[in-house]
């Protein structure tokens, strides 16, 4: 098997009509997936992570009919309240997703839609900020089908979050995907979009998703990553950001799923006075491989940037963290500030961390730290002495290490959620410690 | 209640305990002093079961039961409780958590049902009068960023929750102010009772003013050296440790 089974599905694919401005960019971007093939660890961004597993592997583009229905999905909304727009095994599902309460003025549709009604926006921002010459990128441009599109104009402020659901269920047993995500905040504006990965059913498939998010002058996007795929499941996904002046950006990724995962997150902060944070959380178990790469350009001056990833490892799990900073000659007065903390469960659990800070500016203020540690003995034997089972007394130190990065999300119900879904996995479910032990 | 004879305890390749015997009755407060060095906090620790310490010889009955045999958590359970000379700060988790888990881990653990936050909150609203402490520790991490003084009064405190049958107070004197002092030894005292027993070991005779012993005890290179009444104390504050070991080694 080779690239011509990925050449077959670019072919079947271009059938369709396109815009005249998308079928060249998706024709090159197939080009250079071509040229360059899956990563591996050859690569200096891919050291610690192969992708040659899946290269071989002849998955479908696009998935066998499925009947996973709105109850189905319940678990999985965090609030049904919010706009939800559903991918199911790759497509937007317009019947499991719900788009009444969109905040006035805001534009939340699929790709196809998007295309056709607001061809303007889409031709002025998609595939400007995923730039990267990363095979996975134009991977994902070349074969992408479905995807989302938020808009929010001028102005414009929602606390609301905007769910973006990427289901996977049974049906979607050896297929990839390739979904694409759009958010344009324009001067001003203010939104808060969460992204879950979700894997229903116990079956390998592969998600190579791209988000490209444009952050207008003073607008904050904030955006959260849930990856909650399938044990089976190869999960790679590419988030690029562009900051214009005195923007913010806020993304968390919290990463609990799939056998293999790579979450790129990268942003440029290309106006003075604007501020990225980057946060995450990535919980490993059995030989599940966690990778994390960011990376924050400092291309203006007076720009903060805060990153702060935690990782509990148990049992035979691998995760990587690079952070890259890279500071312009032009980027004075940056203040950057970069930490990343594992805990290790196991003897056989592994961390590679790997701060890479370069910086051409001279009046800066750029710290970086990582720790790796493992159970706290003196902590447990303290709250051994008081009497706490010893199970008890692990998994609440476990959680109280994941604990302070989850406080750090803005959201009180995207936190809770999360904080749940971290207690569930080291205390089995329907334990209700998450307040409890914040609690006054 | 506690009976401890000729016990011997390491730590790594060291010898520490050489030899210790004590019996402590129902009712009865010991005091054990000594000086830096001697073992006291290292018998507080065996004590609690601390995996660091090697037990090399000797028994311990609680109750008539081998002490040695269980794990921290059930002697807690038993109703041994020690008051740490260094207080352990657990980021990330809230004082009332940590007390609540204690409190009803202790309960389900002799056959009682857990409370839950509500109730929880009127049974802490009476221990912490008691340590005369502000209920906005109890939101903080446990410890984290106590000052010396606090960290032992919430050591007080968990004991006031707890309230174990054996108590013992490693150095919870040290560090504290003259009106801390005073709080924490009127904690102990309203935790005294015809059924339950305390150790106090500490460095100062003033503590004694307040928590008065039945027996004093000197700690000296790992062995009991010397057992009187209250009254030792007095003469050892007076003239030190050096004529007692002296006379050790005659
Ligand atoms: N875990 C350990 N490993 C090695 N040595 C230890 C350990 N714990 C205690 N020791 C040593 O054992 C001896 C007794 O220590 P311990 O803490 O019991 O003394 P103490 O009587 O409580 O002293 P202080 O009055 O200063 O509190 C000391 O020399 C100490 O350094
Ligand atoms: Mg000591």
């Amino acid at each position: 098997m080779s690239m011509t089974h990925w050449q077959a599905a670019f072919a079947a694919r271009i059938a369709r009509d396109e815009p005249q401005w998308l079928a060249p960019m998706r024709a090159a971007a197939m080009t250079s997936f071509n040229a360059l093939g899956f990563p591996t660890t050859a690569l200096e961004d891919w050291n610690y992570t192969s992708l040659s597993s899946i290269a071989e592997v002849p998955f479908t583009v696009g998935a066998s009919a499925s009947s996973t229905t709105v109850a189905d999905l319940t678990p999985y909304m965090i609030n049904a309240e919010w706009p939800t727009i559903v991918l199911l095994n790759g497509s937007y599902s317009p019947s499991l997703s719900s788009l009444d309460s969109i905040p006035a003025g805001m534009l939340v549709m699929d790709l196809a839609q998007a295309t056709r009604e607001q061809p303007a926006l889409m031709q002025q921002h998609f595939g400007t900020v995923a730039t990267s010459e990363h095979a996975m990128t134009s991977m994902n441009t070349g074969l992408m089908q479905d995807g989302v599109f938020v808009h929010v104009p001028k102005h414009v402020e929602s606390e609301t979050p905007i769910h973006i659901l990427h289901v996977s269920d049974a049906a979607a047993a050896m297929s990839a995907k390739f979904p694409r995500t759009l958010i344009v905040a324009e001067a001003f504006a203010k939104a808060t979009v969460l992204e879950s990965f979700v894997g229903m059913a116990d079956v390998a498939y592969f998600t190579n998703h791209v988000a490209e998010v444009v952050v207008g002058e003073h607008a904050t996007i904030t955006h959260t990553k849930i990856q909650r795929e399938s044990d089976l499941a190869t999960h790679v996904s590419t988030t690029e950001v562009h900051q214009a002046r005195n923007s913010h950006y806020v993304n968390f990724s919290m990463a609990m799923g799939s056998k293999l995962s790579r979450t790129n997150v990268y942003t440029v902060l290309d106006g003075d006075g604007g501020g990225v944070t980057l946060n995450g959380l990535y919980l490993g178990k059995g030989t599940q491989h966690t990778d994390h790469q960011t990376r924050i350009e400092h291309a203006q001056p007076n720009c903060f940037s805060r990153e702060l990833y935690k990782g509990v490892l148990d049992d035979a799990s691998h995760a990587v963290f690079n952070g890259k900073v890279y500071v312009h000659p032009i980027a004075q007065k940056t203040d950057g500030k970069q930490s990343n903390h594992t805990l290790l469960l196991s003897p056989d659990a592994r961390i590679d961390t790997k701060p890479q800070l370069e910086i051409f500016a001279d009046d800066v203020r750029c710290t970086h730290g990582a720790t790796v540690g493992r159970m706290d003995e003196a902590g447990l034997f303290y709250m051994k002495s008081r009497g706490v089972p010893a199970e008890t007394a692990r998994r609440l130190l476990t959680y109280a290490f994941a604990a302070d990065v989850l406080e750090t999300i803005e959201n009180e119900t995207v936190k809770q959620a999360l904080e749940q879904l971290t207690l569930e996995r080291y205390a089995g479910s329907g334990n209700n410690t998450a307040h409890a032990a914040r609690e006054h | 209640m506690l009976e401890i004879s000729n016990l011997t305890a390491t730590a790594g390749e060291k010898d520490i305990l050489k030899g210790i015997n004590l019996t402590v009755n129902a009712g009865e407060v010991h005091a054990i002093m000594g000086p830096n060095g001697s073992g006291k906090s290292t018998l507080a620790q065996v004590l609690a079961g601390h995996p660091s310490y090697e037990v090399t010889g000797g028994t311990v009955h609680f109750e008539g039961e081998d002490l040695l045999e269980l794990e921290p958590e059930e002697r807690a359970h038993k109703g041994v409780f020690l008051a740490f000379q260094y207080p352990i700060e657990i980021p990330g988790v809230s004082n009332a958590y940590f007390l609540r888990s204690a409190y009803n881990a202790m309960r389900v653990a002799r056959g009682g049902e857990e409370v839950d936050p509500m109730e929880f909150l009127d049974v802490m609203e009476e221990k912490l009068k008691i340590v005369e402490m502000d209920d906005a520790m109890l939101a903080r991490s446990v410890n984290m960023g106590f000052s010396g003084g606090e960290k032992k009064r919430n050591e007080i405190l968990q004991m006031a929750v707890l309230e174990p049958k054996l108590a013992i107070l490693d150095e919870t004197d040290s560090g504290l102010d003259i009106d801390a002092l005073r709080v924490v030894a009127e904690g102990v005292n309203k935790l005294r009772r015809p059924d339950n027993a305390a150790i106090v070991v500490t460095h100062y005779q003033r503590l004694l003013n307040y928590i008065i012993p039945d027996f004093v005890h000197v700690l000296a290179g790992g062995r009991i050296i010397r057992s009187g009444g209250k009254e030792l104390a007095l003469e050892l504050e007076e003239k030190g440790y050096d004529w007692l070991l002296q006379e050790a080694l005659a």
